[in-house]
């Protein structure tokens, strides 16, 4: 596994090319890129500001990380998540998995996704025209992360 | 057991927390009642103010204890690191 906390962009081509990294095994690779939207709740964002909290973002991906593992069969699992200023377009985090067969690859990906976005310490500030704003949590993530109890 | 006067923990503030209470770290005394976590929120809260409104049992905080989150019930020791935060909002 690897996990990296990161002021950098990532190249997607060259993530999926170290996860795959030769292994013969995998027969599905899963990728998930999330980026900087120009409007949220209908404010424009000029930029915005992402804080963590160094040590126990390790830690909590590791543990998303290793949940998936029990519950699914993988090969291996990149995560990237950027820091620092970013602005509309640009790359935010990337989770990549691979695994034998699809299903399990698209499952895991989504999960730990799910659990990242409720549990791993990562703070959103944004830059609007209004002045400068912390986003709030939606409790729509609360609720997807939620659902992988019955599932 | 622990020693009384032994009794202190770091305190870590992130995020907007740390921006309204315009402070991001500090070492603070833990008199003997205060337990878990949950009752050093109170403490906290009992400063008045800005820590009163926004540590009240009605506003949404985190609580990591040596980079874990934990739930109110759980206990304190000497030295741990805690921190209080919003609800994330990363990815």
């Amino acid at each position: 596994m690897t996990v990296r906390v990161q002021a950098a962009d990532f190249d997607l081509t060259q993530a999926v090319a170290e996860l795959h990294g030769g292994d013969a095994r995998v027969g599905a690779i899963v990728t998930f890129v999330g980026t900087v939207r120009d409007l949220d709740d209908a404010a424009s964002v000029v930029s915005m500001t992402l804080e963590h909290y160094p040590g126990m973002t390790e830690k909590s991906l590791a543990a998303i990380e290793a949940e998936a593992r029990a519950r699914w069969e993988l090969r291996d699992v990149l995560i990237v998540h950027r820091v620092g200023e970013l602005r509309p377009l640009d790359r935010i985090v990337l989770v990549a998995v691979t695994s034998a067969h699809r299903g399990e690859a698209f499952a895991a990906c989504e999960f730990i996704m799910d659990f990242l976005k409720t549990r791993a310490p990562f703070w959103k500030k944004e830059e609007t025209p209004a002045g400068s704003r912390w986003v709030d949590a939606r409790t729509t993530d609360d609720d997807a992360a939620e659902r992988w109890k019955t599932r | 057991m622990r020693t009384p006067a032994a009794v202190f923990v770091d305190l870590v503030y992130l995020a907007r927390l740390r921006e309204v209470l315009g402070i991001a770290s500090e070492r603070v005394a833990i008199p003997a009642a205060v337990v878990t976590v949950g009752d050093l929120r109170a403490l906290l809260a009992a400063r008045g103010g800005t820590w009163a409104i926004e540590l009240a049992p009605e506003r949404a905080v985190r609580i990591a204890v040596n980079h874990t989150l934990v739930e109110p019930g759980a206990p304190l020791r000497s030295g741990d690191e805690v921190a209080l935060f919003p609800p994330v909002t990363g990815g």
